[in-house]
């Protein structure tokens, strides 16, 4: 099976039973590498549908406050692209089944090397990538090498984007669409409108990929009214501020992964 | 490989050879599009380029004057030694020649606010003064080590009315400050027009930058055929980001008897804390553009350092990583000690303070000047006044003010 249909076949599943998707987002090594590896491993038996695993870099242009602290914690505690690859890899040998994406900025990769990055990914089971600051004009750089693995490279749409430019967005584009939900960073105030749920309605028109939404989304109430039109929620601050908090409250590991788990189960099982 | 021109790019993807590009978020996209066109139309246009010198004449003081430095030139016993003067610009050095483009560009383009980054806190200076001039509401980030560094400048743009913000993270530089107005822009897409400093950042910025500091090539090639009768031997100027030596050499890259110097700074030297992009940075991606980076082998960004806030900056702009590789310009380094010295010579034998900036520039003239013959003639970029740096100077050399 090639990496693609683990991700696609996820998407067709939650379709047929009426759901929309949770997808989670904790960067990967934060706080540190065993205790992210702790919140990974119980990450599909909270109601995650598909992980989202942050690649930390030290400057995250996109990301607010609370996930450049992440990068920051797990920076701090020498997590890098290698090590990131490790965590994948342990996770991989007990789950084979939950899709896994990763995500970041392209210096870390770039430096690692494309090539080796790619043979990498493909051997320990990525589903797919997502780098912010690779939009379509870039795409010779890693999203063809990628897509030609067989592997994902899913791309972002946002408030800004018109339908011309989501036409030159989806050319190279699989897996699905990341809506950010809000002209903004991550973490900053997501408000519901009923225009977020138009645009979505309009994107849906131009692609049969299926389409997530992300980008401040902190509450049950607002995970249910996106699951009316979108195929899939993310959810990454808030998440990630429990981790913050749990350190500021001196939890030791175990209750600060169960702090961790048990919000993020909150807002998945109002989906399902 | 000998080329017919050095003038031709970037290409129309933004990219110098392998640099440059467009690495931003996809919010911003539209957005640096949209400024791409309005800035080739712009270009083209007669009226804004009556409307851009003149300002440049009557509000900057343009042109800067290309002064024989004799004292110097004396005691060196080399070359001729002539400074391209654009630190006797409004607001004390070459960045206004940016800023005021840039304002003229945004208003253009009907936008209603404006953001910059600033190390130095001259960028942030020459960009609160055009917006006080064209009454747009402007917000500056700084990193608080600068913030505290350069303090004379924090004072003055907010005079101009200016709204600062501190920046916390990360090394609480210059790179820091760029991250958070790129968080700002993202956020406000719609209004807002980014005035970046240098010529840095995602295409169109690094060749729109460079087109706008090259009023001062363009000046100090007639006035050196004025003065000299013909073209000068070297041209020398510090490289931070790079915009004031891209202004001055852009005008001269293919006149090809014209040697070109860029001057990084070294810091505390080339194997301990230094900002030395070219000499020690690897290719990667920061800010929009691919370039020489400090980075280290993980590829997460390192923390620059050099006494001079303005180049203190782990990058340099794309074109200039270009014309290093194909050798059309030579790069160096200077330390903070050598700079220091240069700043203070300068000052004594000269009468002009110069910035610390274009004082590395200095300390490489000096050092070459000694071995170079006297029929040459060079010209330095004096891009900027030192009122700004004298509190570091003075703490530098532990004299209390
Ligand atoms: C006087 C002066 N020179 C040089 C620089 C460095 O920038 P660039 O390399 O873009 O000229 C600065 C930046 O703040 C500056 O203030």
């Amino acid at each position: 099976m090639h990496h693609q249909d683990l991700l696609n076949k996820k998407f067709e599943e939650l379709k047929k039973a009426g759901k929309c998707g949770f997808i989670s987002f904790i960067t990967a090594g934060d706080p540190d590498f065993k205790t992210s590896y702790e919140i990974l491993e119980k990450l599909p038996n909270s109601g995650v549908d598909i992980i989202e695993l942050g690649m930390p870099f030290s400057d995250p242009m996109a990301d607010g406050p609370v996930i450049q602290k992440a990068n920051d914690r797990a920076l701090k505690n020498k997590m890098n692209l290698k090590k990131t690859l490790d965590l994948v890899k342990k996770f991989r040998k007990k789950n084979k089944v939950t899709p896994l994406i990763l995500m970041g900025y392209y210096n870390p990769i770039h430096m690692f090397g494309v090539k080796k990055f790619i043979n990498q990914i493909k051997k320990i089971g990525v589903n797919g990538v997502i780098v912010v600051d690779l939009p379509p004009e870039e795409d010779n750089e890693l999203c063809i090498p990628i897509i030609n693995n067989k592997i994902h490279f899913i791309k972002l749409a946002t408030p800004t984007t018109n339908k011309d430019r989501f036409k030159k967005i989806i050319k190279n584009s699989s897996g699905f669409i990341y809506y950010v939900s809000i002209t903004g960073i991550t973490g900053a105030n997501y408000k519901s409108n009923t225009k977020l749920e138009t645009e979505i309605k309009n994107l849906k028109k131009l692609t049969k990929l299926p389409i997530a939404v992300g980008f401040g989304i902190k509450s049950r109430k607002d995970v249910n009214k996106l699951s009316k039109n979108a195929d899939a929620v993310v959810v990454g601050s808030s998440i990630i501020k429990r981790v913050e908090d749990a350190q500021k409250k001196k939890y030791n590991k175990r209750k600060l992964v169960n702090y961790v788990l048990s919000y993020i189960k909150n807002l998945s099982f109002s989906l399902k | 490989m000998k080329r017919n021109t050095y003038k031709s790019l970037p290409d129309n993807s933004g990219h110098f050879g392998k640099y440059g590009g467009r690495f931003v978020a996809e919010t911003l996209v539209p957005l640096i599009l949209e400024v791409e066109k309005a800035y080739k139309s712009f270009k083209k246009n007669k009226n804004f380029n009556k409307e851009f010198h003149n300002y440049l004449k009557n509000y900057v003081g343009r042109p800067s004057p290309l002064y024989l430095a004799e004292n110097l030139t004396k005691k060196l016993n080399g070359p001729k030694i002539y400074f391209k003067r654009d630190e006797l610009n409004h607001t004390g050095a070459h960045k206004i020649n940016n800023t005021l483009g840039q304002i003229l560009l945004a208003k253009n383009m009907g936008k209603k606010r404006i953001i910059a980054e600033t190390g130095a806190g001259q960028h942030g200076v020459a960009t609160a003064t055009v917006c006080a001039l064209f009454n747009l509401p402007c917000t500056i980030y700084m990193g608080e080590v600068d913030y505290q560094r350069q303090l004379p400048n924090v004072f003055r743009m907010k005079l101009l009315g200016a709204k600062i913000e501190k920046v916390k993270s990360g090394s609480k530089t210059l790179k820091d400050a760029m991250n958070e107005a790129l968080r700002d822009w993202v956020t406000n897409v719609k209004n807002t027009f980014y005035i970046i400093g240098s010529v840095a950042g995602p295409h169109p910025y690094p060749e729109m930058v460079r087109d706008f500091q090259s009023v001062i090539g363009y000046e100090a090639k007639e006035q050196i055929k004025k003065a000299e009768g013909r073209l000068p031997d070297v041209l020398i100027a510090c490289v931070g980001g790079g915009s004031n030596a891209m202004g001055l050499f852009y005008p001269f890259l293919n006149d090809k008897n014209v040697k070109m110097i860029g001057v990084e700074a070294a810091g505390e030297g080339l194997n301990k804390k230094h900002a030395a992009s070219i000499a020690k940075g690897k290719l990667g991606v920061l800010h929009g553009s691919k370039t020489y980076i400090l980075q280290n082998t993980d590829g997460q960004i390192t923390e620059p350092h050099s006494i001079s806030a303005g180049l203190d900056y782990p990058g340099i702009g794309p074109e200039h990583a270009w014309l290093k590789d194909n050798k059309r310009v030579e790069y160096v380094s200077v330390t903070d000690k050598e700079a220091l010295e240069a700043f203070k010579y300068c000052t004594k034998i000269e009468g002009i303070i110069p910035a610390l900036e274009p004082s590395h520039a200095l300390a490489y003239l000096i050092k070459k000047a000694r071995k170079m013959p006297k029929n040459k003639v060079v010209i330095m970029n004096m891009c900027g006044r030192g009122d700004k740096d004298i509190f570091t100077v003075a703490k530098k050399l532990k004299i209390n003010i």
